[in-house]
């Protein structure tokens, strides 16, 4: 049963991207207002899917790489359609729900099976530590989406050849704001899914901090974003030099939640 | 109503030059226009419309050349003779008039093509017009056509996005960047007229100061005074980079005014906040290596230029479709205004059949003595639906689509057919000859 929500909810999220790309192309309003509806029911769906697998498995469903990335998509699409409410950033749309689907796509390609939970995960602190830095990543590749954006429109105004994106995108102002504002939402989560997760490793393991590689990398992560948060306050490092290291910031990110785990192991590696 | 009552006689930029249009500009007292041209005789109703570019009075008159000459003896005020006015004025009449409405309302007669404030000059023209009293049936219609085909225009067409002046294209390449002008300052460097241009539009996008550097400082002061800005030593330039947010250069200077070396330790200052350079002057006045600069954006006039190619040639295309929807509107207004048209010949005919019908009915029902009340409603039944049915065609052959002048032709007809204008019908009948 929830297997076929799973097939709908990516179908429709298909869907999404596909309106998003006409709309792109066409800039037409009426499409976007589509293409907004769809991913909003797609949002919904995959909303119900994650409470019917939460179900299914008796245990908060963020423990294998198919929960992990469903739900880092599921976090997206909110993150996506709450920054929607706040601010409006034209085209975003486009260039997030690829994002989305892509991630869903793995999701749909690892194992759906419902593994037994490891007797280190039976904790409270399961549902808030891994929802909270799932979370942070998702706000991270919204930035990650406003940086591309950014530079995409900046080359442009520079090189003076206007082309595809000239007319479609935003002002770098409102772009760089949006990466300021996805980075002034993302970093303090990703903060706390840090401290959630030493605090849980000392009741778990002992100790609240052992040098694990993803808990490294993790670090690795968050001192990238601390240095261009930093940069950004004192100096005003911002436009390009700030959609750059929000693009590598999000690199780190997804190495930290992939490459650690295919290339190094550690005690996070049931989530691979 | 016949559709060649309405008359739109006016100035504009591409008729008058500016010494002409500022004779006519009405700055004073906003409701002497109003005044004046209610009592000229056979005015029906009008709306006046004044811009910097345009001075038009929309009419509707049923003496047409009569009034026109008392129309633009008012605009003129006798400075100028009737003849002498005539070069520079403009009169359209009928589907004319009403496609150059359309035109107005959408930008389409504008100097920058497509441009948007034109719409709202029109909507205060009309809102005086009515509270003045100065409107009927037919320019209430008309109005409220002209603003709506401006927005199915701007809806349908991209005529409104693209900038075509290097003045607009300056506008837009900063909104690009900065995205709202509010806030942002500008300094002008310079005296050249395109570049006071570019600053002007620039102002009238709400930014928050003109600052203007100039060789001759008294210069600067009386250029700074028209944007209500300030002004500053042409020395000072270098440290203006620190606050201002665009600069628009245009000085005679034979060489470069300000170099890369410069430039970059006032970013620092700026902490890297986005600069716009615009150097519209010949030679160029600004180091082309400033684009290298990190969030430095440095327009020649030649970069300018391209951005207004490209819009143009979007607009051209565009504008075509504009011109096309005026056509189609132009086309449904008229029709309207021919319904109106073949509603009285309506009204006649029935009246005309109807008087017939119940003067035949009261001597029939004389005759024909004591009658039952069925049988009277029998009677008057037929004669009813002899008179409906003898109707139908008449009326359906009126209001038959077609050309205006075909219409004219059939509404005379049946005028003629049912003798509905008795003096005219007489000489042509036949008894009485």
């Amino acid at each position: 049963m929830s297997y076929l929500l799973f097939q709908v909810t990516l179908f429709v999220y298909i869907l999404s991207t596909a309106a998003y790309a006409v709309y792109f192309y066409s800039q037409r309003k009426e499409i976007r207002a589509i293409a907004r509806a769809i991913l909003v029911s797609a949002g919904v769906l995959h909303t119900v899917y994650l409470a019917a697998r939460y179900i299914e498995a008796g245990h908060t469903p963020l423990t294998s790489h198919h929960e992990t990335v469903s739900f880092f998509a599921w976090s997206l699409t909110w993150g996506y359609l709450s920054f929607h409410w706040r601010y409006n950033v034209r085209n975003f749309g486009t260039f997030v729900s690829p994002l989305i689907t892509v991630l869903m796509l793995i999701a749909a390609f690892s194992s759906r099976e419902i593994v037994p939970l490891p007797p280190a995960l039976r904790s409270g602190w399961l549902p808030f530590h891994a929802s909270v830095a799932i979370m942070a990543n998702a706000f991270l590749a919204l930035a990650f989406c406003g940086g591309l954006m950014y530079l995409l429109q900046e080359r442009e105004l520079k090189k003076k050849r206007f082309g595809l994106f000239y007319s479609r995108l935003p002002s770098l102002e409102a772009l760089d704001a949006l990466n300021q504002h996805c980075l002034a939402v993302g970093f303090p989560l990703l903060t706390l899914g840090i401290i959630t997760g030493s605090i849980w490793a000392k009741q778990a393991w002992g100790a609240y901090w052992q040098w694990d590689p993803k808990e490294t990398w993790s670090l690795i992560t968050w001192f990238l974003y601390a240095a261009l948060l930093h940069q950004r306050f004192t100096v005003g490092w911002r436009g390009r030099r700030a959609a750059i290291m929000a693009i590598i910031g999000f690199s780190a990110a997804l190495f930290t939640l992939w490459g650690v785990t295919c290339f190094m192991g550690g005690v996070h590696a049931y989530v691979g | 109503m016949s559709v060649d009552r309405i008359y739109i006689l006016g100035v504009n930029h591409k008729t008058a030059p500016v010494e002409i249009r500022e004779r006519l500009a009405f700055t004073g007292d906003p409701g002497l226009p109003y005044r004046e041209l209610k009592v000229i005789p056979g005015c029906e109703e009008f709306c006046f419309l004044s811009t910097c570019n345009r001075v038009e009075v929309i009419f509707v008159s049923s003496q047409g050349g009569k009034t026109e000459r008392r129309i633009r003896e008012f605009l003129f005020a006798g400075r100028m003779s009737y003849q002498e006015a005539g070069k520079y004025v403009y009169l359209h009449q009928g589907e004319a008039a009403l496609s150059h409405m359309f035109r107005v309302g959408a930008g389409l007669d504008s100097m920058v093509m497509g441009e948007p404030q034109i719409l709202g000059q029109l909507k205060d023209a009309y809102r005086n017009a009515t509270e003045q009293k100065c409107t009927g049936l037919v320019l209430n219609r008309l109005m409220h056509k002209a603003f709506s085909v401006a927005k199915r225009i701007r809806t349908e067409t991209g005529i409104g996005s693209s900038a075509v002046s290097i003045s607009y294209a300056a506008v837009e390449l900063a909104k690009k960047i900065f995205g709202n002008l509010k806030h942002r300052k500008v300094l002008l460097v310079g005296a050249g007229e395109m570049a006071e241009l570019a600053a002007q539009h620039l102002a009238s996008q709400g930014v928050d100061e003109v600052i203007v550097a100039n060789r001759t400082f008294a210069r600067a002061v009386k250029m700074a005074r028209s944007f209500n800005g300030s002004a500053v030593a042409f020395d000072e330039l270098v440290e203006e980079l620190a606050r201002v947010d665009i600069l628009i250069s245009s000085t005679g200077a034979p060489g470069l005014i300000l170099m890369k070396d410069q430039v970059k330790p006032m970013m620092r200052k700026r902490r890297n906040s986005p600069l716009f350079l615009i150097d519209i002057a010949v030679p160029r006045d600004l180091d082309p290596r400033l684009n290298d600069l990190d969030n430095v954006y440095l327009y020649g006039i030649d970069d300018l230029q391209n951005v207004v190619e490209i819009n143009r040639s979007e607009r051209d295309r565009e504008a075509v479709r504009a011109e096309r929807i005026v056509t189609e509107e132009t086309l449904k207004f008229t029709l309207w205004l021919g319904s109106i048209e073949i509603n009285p010949t309506i009204i006649d005919l029935r009246a005309k059949v109807e008087k017939l019908r119940d003067a035949e009915l009261a001597k029939t029902m004389a005759n024909l003595g004591n009658l039952s009340d069925r049988q009277r409603k029998a009677v008057e039944v037929l004669a009813n639906s002899l008179v409906n049915k003898m109707l139908h065609h008449p009326i359906q052959y009126l209001k038959q689509e077609g050309p205006v002048a075909d219409k004219r032709t059939r509404i005379d007809t049946v005028r003629m057919l049912f003798g509905l204008d008795p003096d005219r019908s007489s000489h042509r009948d036949p008894d009485s000859k």
